[in-house]
């Protein structure tokens, strides 16, 4: 090993050194600067177009008008209160028994055959689905078999049905990593004596776990938005909400607040997890392994 | 004599982690003329990667001169790509694409960054593998090979582009014992024909054999150099002595 720097190193870097970095800055400018250019670029395009369109005056009246958005902005605000709820249930629910349904699945336990093939065919169908149908069917289906203990409400029939959906996502995702884990890591941790149970809890699935954490947390925004589809069975949540509020006078700014705050939600927590996935790979744990640098 | 092919003129490459800095290479002076073959032998961690990523331009080094062909490439403004159009490393670890036939992987440069014909291509990549010795295993993908045949599948690839200058990183390393000598055997082969290497290598004997010059690289210093008789028969640094002492 080479000695550390401080007192020891009395390295001063050479003209040619500087004059390298000095370039190598410059460059960095100069990137930085095209990349403002092309922005701006990009962003006049988009004005110019849009405000010469012929009917820009009356869409700008009836998508952005400044008064109607806030009148309706409580209102809609209180329905995305829903959408969250459902987010933050729908999401617990679906990682758990996903993880659950992803471990049965993959095992190969004998008694566990039965359950093994009921996993296969649920997630065969709920993947398959459409969610609208799954939402339309439970959603009206369900209250249809008049079961006493069953709440009908349209905000729980539509949680129960984006649960079943992206339940069935989140096994695949879990199996994919499950299935990503090399088998040799099995075998170190089953010949220190670990039995399956243990090397599956404390071995695979926490790098399976890893390995699978950008497509399951990309799925979460992605369960965040589609929280919005139980407004079709008429649960008031802010899509339902601005619904509501454009009757009558079809004045349309409702739906681009309920716009914009799905995307006050969905944009920071998209950068979240672009942030996390960032630290898995190359620019994270990778990046120390010769290769993983910025090439020339 | 003429200007060697690479010259290596006080190269200095540091690791910052955690906030200390580690000097990996520090003021290396190193010469490898055309048809020479130079190896680099050293302790792990003495920095033989480090030194040939440089020369590859797989890494900036923050300090000195690598000029290669009367060319400073250590200088940011030199088309990287071009450059490297005209080495080849050869890793410890083969990196061969293992979603490409043996055959695709050694035609994918020349027909990507040379811009040759696929029949061309294909024409010279198949002489090449019949001389290390796969021409058999053209069509097969890396993982149906054994290790002696992927490291030898991984020198075709990188000859194929007919490089000025051939870099190999340990590339017995990775592989039993048995393995070693098929591989060891081609690049014997390659020198003997005038191929112009820089070789790191832990296989003292195949130093000895194919060396034009030993040089012994410690804690990013080269203590010692010349020939194998005088760096391994008679090493003059009680460095050189200790670490040959120890692969003994
Ligand atoms: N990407 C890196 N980040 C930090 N330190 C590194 C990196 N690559 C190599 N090193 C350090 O540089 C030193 C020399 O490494 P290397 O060139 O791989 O040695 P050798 O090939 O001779 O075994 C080692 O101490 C190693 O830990
Ligand atoms: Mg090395």
């Amino acid at each position: 090993m080479g000695e550390m720097s401080g007192p020891v190193d009395d390295w001063t870097p050479s003209a040619r050194a500087r004059a390298r970095t000095e370039f190598r800055r410059a460059q960095h400018r100069r990137a930085l600067l095209v990349a403002l250019v092309a922005t701006l670029l990009v962003v006049a395009v988009v004005v110019l177009v849009v405000t010469t369109a012929p009917g820009w005056d009356r869409a700008r009246e009836a998508f952005f008008s400044p008064q109607r958005a806030v009148e309706v902005l409580p209102e809609v605000a209180a329905g995305l209160w829903l959408n969250f709820r459902v987010w933050v249930v729908a999401s617990v629910v679906g990682l758990v028994v996903g993880l659950l349904l992803a471990v049965v699945r993959t095992s190969r336990i004998p008694a566990l055959f039965p359950l093994r093939m009921l996993t296969v065919a649920y997630v065969d169908v709920f993947r398959g689905v459409p969610l609208l149908l799954v939402l339309l069917l439970v959603g009206f289906g369900l209250p249809a078999l008049r079961l006493s203990w069953l709440p009908v409400s349209a905000a729980f029939l539509g949680g129960l049905a984006i649960v079943l959906t992206y339940t069935a996502y989140f096994a695949e995702i879990f199996r994919a990593g499950i299935e990503s884990v090399h088998p040799s890591q099995v075998s170190a941790a089953r010949s220190l004596g670990l039995n399956r149970g243990q090397a599956t809890r404390l071995v695979v699935l926490p790098q399976a776990v890893r390995n699978v954490t950008a497509p399951a947390a990309s799925m979460l925004v992605s369960l965040q938005k589609d929280s919005g589809l139980i407004s079709i069975l008429g649960a008031v949540d802010a899509i339902r909400a601005a619904q509501i509020a454009t009757t009558g006078d079809y004045n349309f700014t409702p739906y681009v607040v309920a716009g914009v705050l799905f995307l006050l939600i969905s944009i920071p927590l998209t950068r979240l997890v672009d942030a996390w996935s960032a630290r898995q790979g190359w620019r994270g744990e990778l990046r120390r392994l010769p290769g993983a640098g910025v090439l020339r | 004599m003429s200007d060697p092919l690479l010259s290596l003129r006080d190269v200095r490459k540091t690791f910052r982690t955690h906030g200390t800095t580690q000097v990996v290479l520090d003021g290396i002076d190193l010469d490898v003329a055309e048809h020479q073959c130079v190896v680099l032998i050293g302790a792990s961690g003495s920095g033989k990667s480090t030194l040939l990523r440089a020369v590859d331009l797989l890494d900036d080094v923050d300090d000195g001169q690598i000029v290669l062909g009367g060319l400073d490439i250590a200088d940011p403004w030199v088309d990287a790509d071009e450059v490297r159009a005209r080495l080849a490393l050869v890793f410890q670890q083969y990196n061969l694409f293992p979603h490409l036939r043996v055959l695709d992987n050694l035609t994918l440069a020349p027909r990507h960054v040379h811009g040759r014909r696929r029949a061309d291509a294909e024409a010279d990549a198949l002489a090449m593998l019949e001389k290390v010795g796969l021409e058999h295993k053209a069509r097969a993908y890396p993982d149906q090979l054994s290790g002696g045949e992927q490291q030898r599948a991984a020198i075709a690839r990188a000859l194929v582009g007919n490089p000025d200058l051939l870099l190999l990183d340990e590339v017995t390393s990775a592989l039993d014992p048995a393995l070693v000598g098929e591989v060891l055997d081609l690049l014997t082969a390659l020198r003997d024909e005038g191929t112009t290497m820089l070789i790191a290598t832990h296989e003292m004997g195949f130093a000895r054999d194919v060396a034009h010059e030993v040089v012994f690289l410690h804690e990013g210093r080269i203590h010692e150099r010349g020939t194998p008789a005088e760096v391994l028969d008679h090493p003059q640094r009680p460095e050189t002595q200790e670490f040959l002492r120890r692969i003994r």
